[in-house]
């Protein structure tokens, strides 16, 4: 009966889509409806075919890790995606040649940034998120995932939405947000998919057998519920037609901007911060095999960073026409943060405290460590930017990148790449690895690419800032824009070089992931540990 | 009697503050843990790093200090202004009076000067060219670059020689910047337009092959002498009467020379083709209400000492 339902609402929604796509008003829109349309009619042709197979009773016993399998498959493909962009965009800056003519419209740096920037931070972190935050919760709840096939949902739902966004951004679809590009249709599903990764993860959370809730659990669930948040508020929005992308936002002016800023910052606090935290709580304690250092620290660090963080919006918005007192409660914000952050980092390093020598021989470990370093240097590196007189100089330099970077690369790449070395021999029931010598190869070249990246962005950030408010004694401007982007010529090569490396390291990641499932021998069966994994 | 090779605790010889440890291990005991265990992840009861509480304590300290002295907590109508009246509006109005009451009287000068003499007045010309030059930088060098050289061949015209389109004297650089060229903004913006004439039919293929070799022979470059020949009636017939029998061009209609070797468009036979075939409508956007008349005579002295200023 269920299934006929499913194949009903799947058969209306093809006919709606194709009844909006005769109707689109303009090309992004029509593509939209075409991908609905494929993804309906794909799930309609999949569910026909099953129709009246006996299906098997779900065990609850049992680990649900099938999405997770292809979470970790589309993280790594979406970050080799997203960091080749990357690449892309970095070079285009440095040689503007490279913005070719047949491509004008598509390709070009205006079109590919936002790609890059959502492909990296949504469809790479996003799904490193959602496929950590499934195996964690079960884990650590010894439950299985909440929903049936909900999850199933969740992950196909989000790589809808990631194509979705891809699209648009590539046909010129978008609200000019920075880091909220898509339109509202795109949102619109976002949002349903949001809500129904929330109900996994709360129903699997109340479902658990331990008494008490992981820490790595709260982290996740602020993710979860604030991005959520933010994501609505951000993105209201009227749709000038229901048949076309374009919509007009509530908000406007100084208003709009900081809504837009509140959201941004939050995207790093709470998508890039509380969510990889949360990541990093579970597999660094497994894969050091040592308890976390401190659960006063965790449950301190914990509040007060969630506290704390939502407000340190309006530091993106210094010296603008934002009222000063926001200003001053972004800024101070910003500072009463600096320890918060670096209460994750204390927990992680010092977690390692006994097992220090695992560093030598565990090149998992090694890429988790700098991974925290990075984090820490990164939650440094950003208070200090928000002071208001470090920011006059900073600020729209390319200052702001190196730190984006630093901690997106640093951070954030490095506990994905972690977490993905310690799940897939555990999710393919592998002995181990395939090459631990390709780990430390990818440890490397990223390491020195990230390297590259930020003393790059760091020059040539100081070096713009410093030129543009050079005035002569006349109060006469000395240097034209222009003039500022001759002079990071060198640098920007050198930041195309340092993504270059970065990047092979992610080939060489996938290319040693694949050989683990494919070439290394099975694992015998897993332990038991309140579930059993399977599936 | 203790055997030495028996090495229990209670057979040690050396006092215990003098033992070495067994294994490393011991050197650290661990603390106690909180007791709970997820999927064999423990947790320690540590307490937090002193230093981290007090960094934390202090940067409250300092925010509350921060939130008194400036303006900070919204109410209703207004905000918290703060002990030290900051305002960043404020500020920035000060210090862009405090520049402008310093050139003011330079402005003023500015104005006040006939075009001609400004050049004749070194701290004033100085100034011109000071202020010129950074109106430059942020108004014009998106087209004509940094160094005002242009860009060759794409018709944003190159400032350091003197081949003008409108002419160069002072007052002519005036009068472009002022109204620009071709815009719809200002009905007094320069204004002509050449004819299409392959396009509108008004020659034929033949004739502007001829008319193409007779221009390029104006400017010396390389053609095809009996071509141009035969191209000359044409040229004096369709052309002449704009940009001159000898090629030389009119300011006042904007007809370029073509008598030498500077060109807007490029020089090679395709370039020239396609100006005739299709005509060329360079525009130009007028800064009457973007600067300030003062500003405007400034970038005019600033560009006309560039090179090629009449």
């Amino acid at each position: 009966m269920w299934d006929y339902i499913k194949l009903a609402v799947l058969g209306v929604v093809v006919v709606v889509a194709a009844v909006a796509a005769s109707l689109a008003r303009d090309l992004p829109y029509l593509v939209h409806m075409l991908v609905i349309i494929l993804a309906a009619a794909i799930t309609f042709m999949w569910t026909i075919r099953r129709i009246g197979e006996p299906v098997p009773a779900a065990n609850p016993n049992e680990y649900m890790d099938g999405p997770i399998r292809f979470g970790v498959i589309a993280t790594a493909f979406w970050g080799v995606v997203g960091f080749l962009v990357g690449v892309v965009i970095a070079f285009q800056l440095a040689w503007p040649e490279l913005n070719f003519q047949w491509a004008q419209g598509y390709l070009n740096f205006g079109r590919l940034r936002p790609l890059h920037t959502s492909a990296v931070i949504f469809a790479f972190g996003g799904n490193a998120l959602i496929a950590s935050a499934f195996y964690v919760v079960q884990r650590t709840s010894a439950a299985r995932l909440w929903g049936g096939g909900l999850a199933w949902f969740v992950f196909w739902g989000y790589q809808i939405f990631i194509v979705m966004a891809a699209t648009g951004y590539v046909l010129g679809s978008t609200q000019g947000n920075e880091y909220a590009e898509p339109e509202w249709l795109t949102d619109l599903w976002l949002t349903i998919v949001w809500v129904a990764f929330l109900l996994v993860f709360m129903g699997t959370l109340i479902n658990r057998r331990e008494p008490h809730i992981y820490v790595a659990n709260w982290f996740y669930m602020a993710f979860i519920i604030t991005v959520a948040m933010l994501h609505i508020v951000n993105n209201l929005a009227i749709p000038v037609s229901v048949f076309g992308s374009r919509s007009i936002p509530v908000w406007s002016g100084v208003q709009s901007a900081m809504i837009q800023w509140w959201y941004g910052h939050n995207a790093v606090g709470f998508f890039l911060t509380a969510g990889f935290l949360g990541m990093m709580y579970y597999f660094i304690p497994k894969q050091a095999e040592r308890p976390v250092y401190s659960y006063k620290l965790s449950i301190m660090h914990f509040w007060a960073l969630i506290f704390l963080y939502i407000w340190a919006g309006p530091h993106h918005l210094h010296y603008t026409a934002l009222p000063d007192w926001a200003q001053t409660l972004g800024m101070t914000f910003s500072i009463m943060l600096w320890m918060p952050s670096w209460g994750g980092m204390i927990n992680g390093l010092m977690t390692l405290s006994g097992a220090w020598d695992k560093l030598r021989t565990d090149p998992i470990i090694r890429m988790m460590v700098v991974s925290v370093g990075f984090y820490g240097m990164a939650t440094f590196e950003g208070p200090m930017m928000s002071i208001k007189a470090v920011n006059s100089l900073s600020h729209y330099t390319d200052w702001t990148i190196g730190h984006v970077h630093s901690g997106a690369l640093g951070w954030n790449g490095m506990i994905t790449f972690g977490m993905l070395y310690y799940l897939v021999p555990k999710l393919w029931q592998r002995q181990g690895l395939y090459s631990l010598r390709l780990v430390s190869w990818h440890f490397w070249l990223a390491t020195i690419g990230i390297v590259l990246y930020a003393a790059s962005m760091w020059v040539t950030g100081i070096m713009e800032g410093l030129m543009w408010r050079e005035v002569d004694a006349q109060g006469f401007l000395v240097n034209s824009f222009a003039d500022t982007v001759a002079a990071k010529f060198p640098m920007y090569v050198v930041r195309g070089l340092g993504g270059t490396l970065f990047l092979l390291g992610a080939i060489i990641m996938c290319y040693n992931l694949w050989k683990t499932v494919t070439s290394t021998a099975e694992r015998k069966p897993a332990r038991v540990a309140g579930a059993v994994p399977a599936e | 009697m203790v055997d030495p090779k028996d090495k229990t605790p209670e057979n040690r010889v050396s006092p215990p503050s003098r033992q070495y440890p067994e294994t490393a291990a011991q050197l650290r005991a661990d603390p106690p843990t909180t007791g709970h265990s997820w999927d064999g992840i423990e947790e320690f009861d540590n307490p937090m790093p002193r230093w981290w509480v007090w960094i934390f304590i202090l940067t409250i300290i300092w925010a509350v200090g921060y939130w008194i002295a400036m303006p900070a907590w919204p109410g209703i109508q207004s905000a918290t202004s703060g002990v030290l009246g900051y305002s960043s509006r404020a500020n920035v109005a000060t210090e862009i009076s405090e520049f402008e009451a310093r050139n003011e009287e330079f402005f003023v000068q500015l104005v006040s000067t006939d075009l001609d003499e400004i050049r004749e007045n070194d701290e004033l010309h100085r100034f011109a060219v000071n202020a010129g030059d950074s109106v430059f930088r942020a108004q014009c060098s998106q087209c004509h670059g940094t160094g005002g050289a242009g860009v060759q061949a794409s018709g944003f015209p190159n400032l350091l020689d003197d081949d003008w389109l409108w002419g160069g004297t002072m007052d002519d650089i005036v009068t472009t910047v002022t109204w620009g060229i071709r815009n719809e903004d200002y009905p007094d913006a320069r204004y002509s337009v050449m004819p299409a004439f392959g396009q509108d039919g008004l020659l034929d293929e033949t004739e502007i092959d001829q008319v193409v070799n007779h221009v390029l022979s104006l400017s010396g470059a390389d053609h095809d002498s009996d071509l141009a020949a035969a191209g000359e009636e044409v040229y004096l017939n369709n052309c002449a009467s704009c940009h001159m029998d000898d090629g030389s061009g009119d300011y006042f209609i904007g007809a370029p020379a073509l008598n030498n070797q500077v060109w807007l468009y490029g020089g090679t036979p395709e370039a020239i083709r396609h100006s005739v075939y299709y005509s060329r409508f360079g525009v130009m956007p007028g800064f009457e209400t973007r600067l300030r008349e003062a500003e405007i005579r400034a970038v005019a002295a600033y560009v006309h000492q560039l090179g090629g200023g009449q």
